[in-house]
């Protein structure tokens, strides 16, 4: 069953179709080439397909497309300025070298947006604490952790 | 070490790869599409050994937008994926290699084993058509672990391997071990279980396969940690193409750890079918069938011994260990229970005899290959677990234990076949103590104490043997393939170079590291220095990455082409400049006439080689693309000391790991914030393997329990300590670089760090053994089973 579908991806507005079943994680990476939005798993536990709904970090495996009819969701392509300028928080995972294969990150950097927004002073346990629903099998987090707290430090700027 | 005192080599240079992964533009198989694409499912066994009894895909080929469909019979002229290592029995013999089907041939043998392969418009409909393919089967007894497989009446797997075995194996001098044992002053005993784990990489395998008609060709996209060694199985042993109409590329890769080393049978049935569909065909492991098809990793059942004098010097070893290999030959599985493993078995140690005999068994399980560090983590652990256990039943300080049989003159031949070129271990055991506040540890422990938590701490002097490896050894150990690697250094006209390397990167940061190299050994800016990797189209051959090879062994072969390429251009130099080619200097990107102030720029020599207008042709060709293979002559020793402190809540069993500290000698250093990165992960992998992971399967049915990341506790971000890293240097003697490589030591070391921390810890209430992992289930178990004993 097809269903009609608005919304708005990074600040554009999306009209289209979608089959009942279709994950928002596949109409972002098929539906609009969004591909920067990963999928690891499929019991919504690795996060590495997070993306912002409304704000909020939502794991887009685990979401119907229909479900976010009317949202403004936002994805790791919609984070740098249109001059290339990387957000503070994609600045502070390169400069903390918060990441390797670069899989997991997409969702990592989206639910660390999530996370500055709801504990702007989040210490280096509250940041672990929240970081739970990310897997990541590359970094041992400890580069991650610091890198959301130099994030939380610039964009508090 | 570099040309250039101040240049990018030792510097903490940010990665250029980051730029695309942060902003969601990196381009991993799974994101790459193609016009009329098709999307392919595996139906896979349920069971874990069962007969086929027949296979009905009459409904399901009639399915909506089924393209076509595919089970073992069609796949005639298909040969089985082969492993890449024959081992030789203790009797002689080559060991039993049973075939290893692309698609199922009549039998099951375990649960995820392919069956048929679904190609359709699109992922859900070939979904579907699937659930529709009829199979009849005739469900058999399984059996899961290795000991049990060997047992007499077990369940047979493969006619070829009677009693299930594929090969008893031995090495070292059984003789002058038994004659040390028989007048040891003691013997000191461990009985270890190395778990079994599942690698995980966060990006699933995935692969896009497609046929080009008018030139006969496939081009495959596929999660590879070696595109060449994937085209080269693929082609000559399997489907009999070919090489030269294969294309493989192994584009942006989330993570390997070994399980993206070996040919699938996924990507082979995707590149046969890509044919007979005569369209691009495309297929992503979801996470479920992931655990059920990656090859996993550890699986080890291993029985140690040490014999001691008085002083507790360590006079000999015996070590038996029976390793799971699962239920078919993976690519390289034959040789990490045996040549990655046994090798290992001296340590940092003088152990003047060592004996080890190596049973390998098929189980209805996964198959089982290399994971990170691959045998020498399970080498480490036997060493480092039976050393503690010397100095407890001898009362000798851990650290002073390790330091009575210190190896301390190098070059080293060992017990078991190899000769360590250099090392430091005194160095690195002070360093690691000095971190981990050794010092202050008993007052740590008595503040514990009265807060009812027991505190541990634990050792691991651990040694690895990396940068795999010279051809002629592994040749003769049993390699069906050379170890060497390639890379092409192209200088392109206006001065800006182009390399391509055979090393691959899933995370390593191969474009930032090789760079450096380049841009140091050149004299000229990284802005000018690309690395190209990850495409047998574009490279001349690679052996691709893994047992921390891709510095030592590529960045080798980067370094000799530069060097030719600098020989070439002093050549031409010396032309332009009307001077004696040796009286021409090459340093800081400059060609100069030794002793003048006469020079030429690196990119004007680059310049006159493209444009010879004024140029030796009578002598030189023009251009300057220079290739080198590099072979290496020895394996590299990284070494070190992982100290562990931990805290255990005897009430609940729950380990807390409050410190942890490393001091590694990986030789010279080209990145130092990616060489932390390396050992921050490979420290996850092995705590993770000593506190949380465990793969499950149920003895009876063979089914997996811990399939799903709801069952298989992978480390998150709240179950690690921040860990405390540092580096000694003893350089590489054999490479120019004088690296020795760091991607697996954090594996290597951690896991009997930790386990010797946490039998610390628990000696004084009683308990004496414990496996891995030290969840708080068994923990607490362990506590009540002493108290229950005592």
């Amino acid at each position: 069953m097809s269903i009609p579908l608005s919304l708005t991806v990074n600040g554009q507005a999306v009209t289209t179709t979608v089959d009942a079943r279709t994950l928002l994680v596949d109409l972002l990476r098929t539906g609009l080439a969004l591909t920067g939005t990963h999928v690891g798993c499929d019991t919504a536990q690795c996060g590495a397909c997070t993306v912002l709904v409304d704000g909020r970090a939502v794991k887009s495996c685990n979401v119907l497309a229909a479900q976010v009819a009317g949202a403004k969701v936002q994805t790791i392509e919609g984070l740098a300025a249109e001059d290339g300028t990387l957000h503070p928080m994609q600045a502070a995972f390169r400069e903390c070298h918060g990441l390797q294969c670069g899989f997991c990150t997409p969702g990592m950097v989206m639910s660390a947006l999530d996370l500055v927004a709801r504990h702007p002073g989040a210490d280096e346990a509250k940041i672990r604490e929240e970081l739970e629903g990310n897997l990541c099998r590359c970094t041992g987090y400890q580069n991650i952790v610091k890198a959301v707290r130099l994030g939380a430090a610039e964009m508090a700027k | 070490m570099g040309a250039n005192e101040t240049g990018p080599i030792g510097q903490a240079v940010r990665r250029r790869e980051d730029a695309r992964f942060l902003t969601g533009t990196g381009q991993y198989t799974d994101d790459v599409t193609m016009p009329r694409q098709t999307c392919a499912y595996f139906l896979r066994s349920p069971h874990a050994h069962a007969n086929i009894r027949s296979i009905d895909t009459k409904a399901a080929k009639a399915a909506p937008g089924v393209v076509a469909i595919y089970v073992g019979a069609d796949l005639t002229g298909v040969n089985g994926l082969p492993c890449g290592w024959l081992i030789t029995g203790t009797d002689g013999k080559p060991m039993n290699e049973p075939p290893h089907p692309v698609l199922a041939q009549g039998k099951v043998r375990h649960v995820g084993d392919p069956v048929a392969v679904v190609v359709a418009e699109s992922l859900l409909e070939a979904k579907d058509a699937a659930e529709m393919i009829a199979v009849d089967y005739e469900v058999l007894p399984a059996v899961v672990s290795g000991v049990d497989a060997l047992k007499p009446g077990a369940p047979q797997i493969h006619e070829q391997a009677p009693g299930n075995k594929c090969y008893t194996w031995a090495l070292g001098d059984k003789a002058a071990v038994d004659a040390a044992f028989a007048t040891a002053h003691h013997v000191s005993k461990v009985d270890i279980v190395n778990n079994r784990l599942v690698p995980n990489a966060i990006e699933p395998r995935a692969a896009v396969a497609s046929y080009n008609r008018a030139e006969q060709s496939y081009t495959l996209y596929v999660a590879s940690q070696n595109p060449h060694v994937e085209r080269l199985l693929m082609t000559a042993f399997v489907l009999g193409l070919p090489e030269t109409k294969v294309r493989v590329i192994a584009p942006d890769v989330g993570g390997g750890f070994g399980s993206k080393i070996y040919l699938y049978a996924e990507e082979t049935a995707l590149v046969w079918a890509s044919k007979h569909v005569n369209r691009p065909i495309r297929w992503a492991a979801d996470r479920s069938e992931a655990f059920i098809s990656d090859a996993h990793g550890r699986d080890h059942v291993t029985h140690a011994e040490m014999a001691v004098d008085k002083d507790g010097r360590f006079l000999a070893m015996r070590v038996t260990t029976t390793a799971n290999l699962g239920a078919y030959l993976s690519t390289f599985a034959s040789c990490i229970p045996t040549i990655l493993y046994a090798t290992l078995l001296a340590g940092q140690y003088t152990t003047p005899a060592i004996y080890c005999e190596v049973t390998a068994a098929f189980t209805n399980t996964v198959p089982v290959d290399a994971y990170r560090g691959a045998g020498r983590p399970e080498a480490t652990y036997v060493v480092e677990r039976v050393v503690h256990q010397v100095g407890v039943d001898l009362g000798i300080a851990q650290d002073e234990i390790r330091r009575r049989n210190f190896i301390r003159a190098f070059p080293y031949a060992t017990p078991v076949a190899l000769t360590y070129d250099t090392g430091n271990y005194d160095q690195t055991l002070d360093e690691a103590m000095r971190m981990a506040d050794v010092a202050h540890f008993t007052s740590r422990k008595a503040e514990a104490a009265r807060r009812g938590k027991l505190r541990g701490l634990g050792y691991s002097s651990y040694i690895e043997a990396c940068g795999l490896a010279p051809s002629n050894i592994a040749g003769a150990l049993g390699a069906r393939a050379g170890l060497y690697e390639a890379g092409e250094v192209r200088v392109n006209p206006t001065g800006g170079v182009t390399v391509f390397t055979g090393s691959h990167s899933h995370g390593q940061g191969h474009e930032t590291t090789f760079a450096q190299i380049v841009a140091d050994k050149l004299g000229i800016d990284m802005a000018n220095v690309e690395i190209v990797h990850g495409d047998t189209g574009r490279i001349p051959f690679g052996m691709g990455t893994y047992g921390s090879r891709s510095l030592a062994v590529g960045g080798t072969a980067i370094v000799k082409a530069i060097d030719k390429v600098v020989a070439k251009g002093k050549k031409i130099a010396a032309h332009l400049l009307e001077a004696a080619e040796t009286d021409i200097e090459f340093k800081d990107g400059k060609f100069t006439v030794a002793g003048t102030d006469r020079s030429k720029a690196f990119g004007e020599v680059a310049l006159a080689a493209y444009v010879p207008h004024i140029y030796p042709l009578d002598k030189l060709e023009p251009g300057l693309n220079e290739t080198a293979f590099y072979d290496p002559t020895n394996f590299t020793y990284p070494a070190g000391t992982h100290i562990c402190e931990v805290e255990i809540d005897p009430d609940t069993g729950v380990t807390e790991v409050v410190n942890f500290v490393a001091c590694d000698d990986f030789g010279n250093i080209i990145n130092p914030m990616i060489v932390e990165g390396q050992v921050h992960g490979g420290l996850a992998q092995g705590l993770g393997q000593a506190l949380l992971e465990n793969c499950v399967y149920d003895a009876k049915t063979g089914q997996l329990l811990s399939g799903s990341f709801m069952d298989y506790a992978m480390p998150r971000a709240d179950d690690l300590p921040t860990f405390k890293v540092s580096t000694k240097v003893t350089p590489c003697t054999h490479n120019p670089l004088g690296a020795k490589g760091c991607g697996e030591a954090g594996a290597i070391g951690a896991p009997a760090a930790m386990m010797n921390a946490v039998h610390d810890a628990l000696l004084g209430v009683g308990v004496k053994d414990i496996q891995m992992p030290a969840s708080p289930h068994r923990v607490w178990q362990a506590i009540q089973s002493a108290k229950a004993g005592a």
